[in-house]
């Protein structure tokens, strides 16, 4: 089932949480919605699910399969919702919880008894909690539970399928391995599924198309690899990953950065215009001797070669902090010592300018 | 470790005895001392036992009432906006802060015959002030606070999420009620019933004045126990208390076992 | 296919009721019956006390107070309060302590014997102290001997109040100093406080709004007790008397204006400590709030 929303505003008091957002979700798709806490991902959500309604507006809506549901409650929407902190029923077992979207149907539309159970124990097997039917949730792990949550909303055999932070509560190891999950899940199930997520590496890896969002509105739109290489605005480039920032000004169509010229940038900006160059710690060489324009003496301070990469902290010229991110083979070959002067260039830079609100 | 534990558990163990514990214990040993059959006799004649049937089944009447008015009550103020909220809220803690002869009086007052509210009732053949309506009028009075500030916490901890998840799998707003929201409110309401009852099988003050103290008919225990020291039968007030006592004793196990129950109930519910 | 759907957007839907809402009717008549209810329990009662005081205008209302009577009844309930509220003050701070910072054997059995007295009914409380002390007696001879006199006079009255009043503090620290842990007491001891500084600079100050507020409710029930004094005191007017008292009496002799102008002394003072309980409450909550808040 597709989904498409136009034109939604909310305001809770004071505070614009959504912005004039209209946004297309199509048939199976898993999408994540992305941003900083307050960027009103969560609202948009809800919205979609019928627990929030949209400010009035002469063209909102919110259409499944180009049909409105604007008019519908919640219960109405045929949507799975599995909440950030689970929501179990504390007084009913893993079967109950499961079985009772189920069990609250009118009589004639409810199944018989045996269908509820075959169905409930279906859904369980798939979330591999068998042997835990007539647990209770206090007596379940947090991953556990949250499988439970996503039996549950299963079990109504929604036609969307909609996570609110799903593995935010968790810690590292479990979302780790619920991530993973959820993809092969969600391959198996071909249900189209939103969810919405702070944490951009989760986003990436789970997600088939990304929406980031940032005070209320949708900066940046497409498949992760798009918005990893391509980042449209300063903000998602931010967000997106590690930063070095670089304060400078357009010179001769580049950026001049102190004694560093960056060339090709990607944007038409007028000559002398204040502008931000950003460089991934990865695209920044460091070398003994200085290679061309586009680079500037910097010291090493502080080297951490534990991790996947070697990381290596520089203090510019102008007293800024940067740092690089070396291959450890690379920096083996360099050899570089502590309190060393050193050239960085960057192998690649993106420039904003204008102001900019975070 | 903290300094001055035996100091003040000292103090705490000595002040207790000498306040509470001696003399209680000096109750028992003057019912025990009156041998079994004359305590027997004396908590079980007829008139003491229409005191005891006026007693409990008005304070069971009185807890029930409050259990339901209770329950919409904090209801009412933990989930609706309404203007005049805030007095309403404070005001439901006056039968702890009012003195029990002052609800009595006005009790009387209003609900004798020709008071604001009896005047309406009398038309209608009911006869509120000077009956077991009139005592039951006045345990409600008495318990009233308990029963909406014991469910008013466990509704506030409700978390809006549970609502939610029962609505997005399809619940009618009557069955997320049933099935998702009043089971955990279970427990606190059978405390809050407990303790409303138990306070209103001890409560003399309010009750005197209305109840009209007609022997067999309107006449509480609390008042009985009374009647028996003016007449200076100590071992007929005596008898009369120590059976008081236990049952309030065991209420007081019970609305501990309650609490204990929906607390293991509720253990690690917030674990992992 | 945007444009073929605005049209029908555009066009006034009812408004979606939330999922965690019920229908408006509901809603209210929830709401009036909860009103009902109060006022027909609280407020109309409350409303009596004042009209029936002043029934024969304010003058007969204030001549009620003049009289020697109710200005000793007024006197004698100030002083039982000016006792029974001091002692179990120092009895809830010290219970407190011991209960709530330690760990020890047989600690939940003293908190369920410290709501003792909650589960007792008033009149039991004041017959305990007939038993013991009165003239029949354990202790009633010997007392006589040495002439002095508790029952039926003012040490009878503030026995009985003490124990009616005496969990009231106690209750409201023990489960919030529990809540509060040792970490502070202990990090100021580090510090090098001593035991007395630590618990005034450190323990007092962070109870200090459940603090007042259970001297509130253990004022209030100080003064306004009936049941239990009314078996101990004698009703010797002008001399055992207190303000319910002197309301009962007051009533029984069919002198209603003076009774419910007494009363209605009482229910200011239940009305004031109502107050002073939102009062503290707020400020309580406030405090809790700016402590989670990050500084």
């Amino acid at each position: 089932m597709s989904i498409q929303v136009t034109h939604v505003s909310k305001s809770f008091g004071g505070f614009q949480a959504l912005r004039d957002v209209s946004l297309e979700v199509g048939e199976g798709e898993l999408l994540a919605l992305l941003g900083p806490s307050g960027s009103g991902k969560t609202t948009l959500l809800r919205i979609i699910a019928g627990l929030e309604q949209p400010d009035p507006a002469p063209d909102v809506d919110v259409r499944f399969n180009g049909q409105s549901v604007a008019h519908r409650a919640v219960g109405g929407r045929n949507v799975g919702f599995v909440f950030q902190h689970y929501a179990l029923f504390r007084h009913m077992t893993v079967f109950e919880n499961v079985a009772f979207g189920l069990r609250v149907r009118r009589r004639r539309e409810r199944p018989s008894r045996q269908e509820i159970a075959d169905r409930v124990r279906r859904l369980l097997a798939l979330v591999q909690l068998e042997a835990f039917e007539r647990r209770y949730p206090s007596q379940l792990s947090g991953g556990q539970r949250q499988r439970v949550a996503l039996a549950r909303a299963l079990a109504t055999e929604p036609r969307i399928l909609l996570l609110d932070e799903p593995f935010g509560a968790l810690d590292a190891k479990v979302r780790q391995e619920l991530r993973r999950w959820l993809r092969r899940l969600h391959d198996e199930l071909h249900v189209t599924s939103l969810f919405v997520t702070h944490d951009q590496e989760e986003a990436l890896e789970v997600a088939d198309r990304i929406i980031v969002m940032n005070a209320g509105r949708i900066e940046q739109d497409g498949a992760p690899e798009d918005l990893f290489n391509n980042p449209r605005t300063e903000f998602v480039m931010r967000f997106l990953g590690a930063i070095n920032l670089f304060h400078g000004r357009v010179e001769n169509g580049g950026v001049r950065v102190g004694p560093m010229l960056l060339p090709q940038v990607d944007c038409a900006l007028p000559e002398g215009q204040a502008a931000r160059a950003f460089v991934r710690p990865y695209d920044l060489a460091v070398d003994r001797r200085k290679n061309g324009a586009a680079a500037m003496p910097a010291k090493v301070t502080r080297v951490q070669v534990t991790g996947p990469v070697v990381r290596v902290e520089l203090e510019a010229a102008a007293g800024d902090v940067i740092w690089a991110d070396l291959p450890h083979a690379q920096y083996r070959d360099l050899r570089l010592n502590v309190g060393e002067q050193v050239y960085v260039s960057p192998r690649n830079a993106r420039v904003f300018a204008g102001d900019y609100r975070p | 470790m903290l300094p001055g534990f035996g100091l003040t558990l000292g103090y705490t163990v000595l002040y207790l005895s000498l306040i509470v514990l001696l003399p209680l214990a000096a109750l028992l040993a003057r019912s025990a001392a009156i041998g079994w059959s004359e305590f027997w006799a004396a908590a079980t004649s007829p008139r003491v036992l229409a005191s005891y049937r006026l007693t409990f089944g008005a304070s069971l009447a009185a807890a029930a009432v409050n259990s339901v008015f209770g329950f919409i009550t904090a209801w009412v103020l933990v989930r609706y906006q309404f203007p005049g909220k805030r007095a309403v809220d404070a005001l439901v803690d006056l039968p702890f802060a009012l003195p029990t002869a002052v609800s009595g009086i006005a009790l009387t007052t209003v609900y004798s015959q020709s008071g604001w509210i009896g005047r309406w009732l009398e038309p209608l053949g009911v006869k509120a002030a000077f009956s077991p309506l009139g005592v039951t009028l006045a345990l409600t009075f008495i318990g009233l606070p308990f029963v909406v500030r014991t469910l008013q916490p466990a509704l506030a901890d409700l978390d809006a999420e549970l609502e939610e998840a029962a609505a997005s799998l399809g619940a009618s707003r009557w069955k997320t009620f049933t099935r998702v929201l009043l089971p955990p409110l279970w427990p606190p309401l059978l405390t809050g019933f407990s303790l409303a009852f138990a306070r209103a099988i001890g409560e003399y003050g309010s009750v005197v004045f209305i109840s009209g103290n007609l022997p067999m008919r309107t006449e509480i225990t609390s008042l009985l126990i009374i009647s028996k020291l003016e007449q200076y039968d100590y071992a007929g007030a005596a008898a009369i208390a120590v059976v008081m006592l236990v049952v309030s004793f065991l209420l007081l196990l019970l609305i501990n076992l309650t609490q204990w129950w929906s607390i293991r109930r509720c253990q690690g519910g917030f674990a992992g | 296919m945007t444009e073929m759907v605005v049209p029908k957007a555009a066009r006034p839907r009812p408004r979606v009721r939330g999922a965690a809402e019920e229908p408006a009717w509901v809603r209210w008549s929830l709401i009036a019956a909860c009103i009902l209810f109060m006022a027909a329990f609280l407020v109309i009662p409350l409303a009596a006390v004042f009209t029936e005081a002043l029934r024969k205008g304010v003058q007969a209302y204030l001549a009620s107070f003049t009289e020697p009577d109710a200005l000793s009844a007024l006197r004698l309930t100030l002083l039982v309060a000016a006792i029974a509220v001091p002692l179990n003050l120092v009895f809830g701070l010290a219970a407190s302590w011991a209960l709530a910072k330690f760990e020890f054997r047989g600690r939940s059995i003293l908190i369920t014997l410290i709501d003792l007295p909650f589960a007792v009914s008033p009149v039991i409380a004041g017959l305990i102290y007939v038993l013991l002390f009165g003239m029949q007696g354990w202790l009633g001879p010997w007392l006589a001997e040495h002439d002095i006199r508790i029952i039926f006079a003012v040490p009878g009255i503030v026995l009985a109040t003490l124990f009616v009043t005496f969990p009231f503090v106690a209750r409201e620290l023990i489960p919030l100093m529990q809540e509060q842990g040792t970490e502070d007491e202990v990090a100021a001891l580090t510090l090098g406080a001593s035991g007395w500084q630590t618990f005034r600079r450190v323990t007092l100050p962070n109870v200090r709004w459940a603090l007042l507020y259970g001297v509130i409710l253990c004022n209030a029930r100080a003064m306004g007790e009936f049941g239990a004094v009314s078996v101990v005191s004698g009703h010797i007017r002008g001399h055992t008397n207190t303000l319910p008292l002197h309301v009962e009496i007051l009533y029984n002799e069919y002198n209603f204006v003076a009774a419910f102008a007494t009363a209605s002394l009482l229910t200011l003072l239940a009305l004031v400590t109502l107050v002073l309980k939102a009062i503290v409450e707020r400020r309580a909550r406030a405090v809790a709030c700016g402590e989670e808040r990050p500084r």
